[in-house]
């Protein structure tokens, strides 16, 4: 402390890159006052080279199986965090990859879009890099504060604006709940480092835990189930799915949503790991009502995104079931289920933006996709492929997930909780392969609107992820090798 | 029977638990504003602005109390980010007034299910 030494910078070495580019696009963007669509979609692409850029830089500049900690100690990079940042980095690029063409056909491709993604990819970065409750904030603040602004991106429209207003009301309660939480446990402890606050709570007497340790533990769970959408706090999770435009979704449902478990996995994991015998049945108790109201909640459903967001809700629901386990497997699951996820969730995003119902963007209802097989028969087995990995049905990508989450939590002995979450995931496979049969069974409308089925967009970009995304899921079970080998590592940061 | 240094006593007496009651009194307060308001939507965000108020009273108490700068600086970053975030949400609010009209808690649901 006091020295005029600078913090190492090679550590924010992708975050400064995302920044600067972020700069360079709004800079550029409001000297230019271009409304012309070749300079949007080159903004477009400058944003998805600076996060390709920033994926290089992390990779080059890693130090494997180290504790690099920098900024007096505000934030740090080891195996898990390397990961973490390369599921966002890789995922935010991705989604910008299959976004910009239905951006740009519905007027919504601006500089405003690609800074704000860019800034909120920062945020997701130093959020997952956080080793203290004040970097977790900004990180926190910094994403969600982006994301509110997207989803209410398409101004003239009621629901967005819907949506956007009740994911601020609801993201600013969480935070305040985080941060009331944070306060106790810095008056607690003392301090607001990870590290410091986790030889405090080990230097308590088991059983004789203050009131105030709780207090805060509870809170800041609280506030990160908001961000994850675990039930109870799932409320904002539909209505900002059907809200936004699908490709802003589509960022929403991946991303975010990746950082904010890692979050949860690291705080559970490291400063809160003492207090295991506490939180455990409260994590159980989220995982157990996510999966049952993921299930069961998205059988009514007639609208896409809405349908996926309970289905999101339930898949979060089987990753808090690893976190129960609390064991190295446990850990080695949820990250496994947490990368396919991903790739998964960006694959069926993917399909959506290729076809075209009935409304002006994306397609909207489950009866939307009826008889597009017969239209586009690739894309729609490529969806086939992602509804039945998300179903859980073998040898997909999905199957192994929720097969490595059971395994792991069986073997801690939540018997209970692993059956209740088969249970659920087979009333849940009923939709997923709804979405199959209209799409393979149902014969397309006699009188069909003029822009029915049509492809909107099938360029490189959008043709190159589809692939990758259908690849990953169908070959996981043949070469599970290079997600297994980094998964591990990442695990062996907690357990080593 | 009269104190003579009344401010001085006072000020001694006046220990952290006090500044912890308050704070969760106006914590409690604000979320009650967000959780049971059914008129408008200004005091959704009044309501939130006192939450992050009362979380800087904590963290302030609890830096005088421990005699530690980290506090208050948190407390410098919660105010920071307190207005970014009131920018934002009166923007949303501006955008979704203009879509419907006024801005009824009990109105907000075109979307259900």
């Amino acid at each position: 402390m006091g020295g005029a030494y600078l913090p190492d910078l090679t550590l924010v070495l992708p975050e400064g890159i995302l920044v600067v580019t972020a700069f360079l696009i709004l800079m550029t963007g409001v000297f230019r006052k271009s409304t012309n669509p070749q300079v949007q979609q080159r903004f477009g692409h400058v944003a998805l080279s600076g996060l390709i850029v920033a994926l290089g830089a992390l990779i080059f500049y890693h130090h494997p199986a180290e504790r690099w900690i920098s900024f007096e100690g505000q934030l740090l990079q080891d195996d898990f965090v390397y990961l973490g940042k390369i599921l966002i980095l890789s995922g935010s690029a991705a989604v910008v990859g299959i976004s910009l063409a239905s951006m740009l056909k519905e007027h919504l491709l601006s500089f405003e879009y690609c800074a704000l993604i860019l800034l909120a990819t920062v945020g997701m970065l130093l959020m997952v890099g956080a080793n203290d409750f004040l970097s977790l904030f900004m990180g926190l603040e910094i994403q969600s504060l982006s994301l509110y602004v997207l989803v209410a991106l398409k101004r003239d429209q009621t629901i967005a604006s819907e949506a956007a207003l009740k994911y601020f009301v609801l993201g600013a309660l969480a935070t305040c709940f985080y941060l009331y939480g944070a306060s106790l446990m810095y008056g607690f402890s003392g301090s607001t480092n990870f590290e410091a606050i986790a030889t405090i709570i080990r230097m308590e007497s088991a059983g004789n835990f203050p009131l105030s340790l709780f207090m805060s533990l509870i809170f800041i769970m609280a506030s990160f189930s908001f961000k994850i959408s675990a039930v109870p706090f799932h409320m904002w999770t539909p209505d900002v799915y059907q809200g936004s435009p699908t490709p802003i979704t589509a960022f929403i449902a991946a991303t975010p949503k990746i950082a904010a478990m890692l979050v949860f996995l690291r705080l559970m994991l490291e400063p809160f790991m003492t207090l295991y015998d506490e939180w455990q049945s409260l994590v159980a108790f989220l995982s157990l009502f996510s999966m049952v109201l993921g299930a069961f909640a998205a059988l009514r459903q007639t609208d896409l995104k809405r349908l996926l967001a309970y289905s999101a809700i339930g898949q979060m629901g089987y990753m808090l079931l690893g976190v129960v386990a609390g064991t190295d497997e446990g850990i080695q699951a949820v990250l496994i289920y947490l990368t396919l996820y991903l790739v998964m969730i960006i694959g069926t995003f993917a399909c959506l933006l290729c076809l075209r119902g009935k409304g002006s963007y994306g397609v909207q209802n489950i009866e939307d996709l009826a008889g597009i097989s017969t239209l586009h028969p690739k894309v729609s087995f490529a969806l086939a492929i992602f509804m039945f990995s998300l179903a859980g049905i073998p040898p997909l990508g999905g199957f192994f997930a929720k097969l490595y989450i059971f395994k792991a939590a069986l073997s801690a002995g939540f018997f209970g909780l692993a059956i209740a979450g088969a249970l659920a995931s087979v009333v849940a496979a009923y939709y997923y392969l709804k979405i199959v049969k209209v799409m393979y069974f149902d014969d397309a409308p006699k009188v069909p609107s003029a822009s029915y089925g049509q492809i909107v967009v099938l360029p490189l970009k959008m043709a190159l992820i589809l692939n990758a995304c259908a690849l990953v899921t169908l070959l996981f079970f043949v070469f599970p090798n290079p997600i297994l080998e980094i998964v591990q590592r990442a695990a062996f940061t907690f357990s080593g | 029977m009269i104190p003579q240094h009344r401010g001085e006593e006072q000020a001694v007496s006046l220990s952290l638990d006090h500044y912890l009651v308050v704070a969760a009194l106006l914590f409690t307060i604000g979320s009650i504003g967000v959780f049971l308001n059914r008129r408008n939507l200004i005091v959704i965000l009044m309501s939130i602005e006192l939450m992050l108020l009362a979380i800087n009273i904590n963290f302030v108490a609890f830096s005088q109390y421990l005699g530690d700068l980290v506090g208050q600086v948190f407390a410098l970053f919660v105010l920071t980010v307190a207005a970014a975030e009131s920018a934002i949400g009166l923007a949303i609010l501006v955008v979704y007034f203009r879509n419907r009209g006024d801005i009824d808690v009990d109105d907000i649901s075109v979307m259900r299910g």
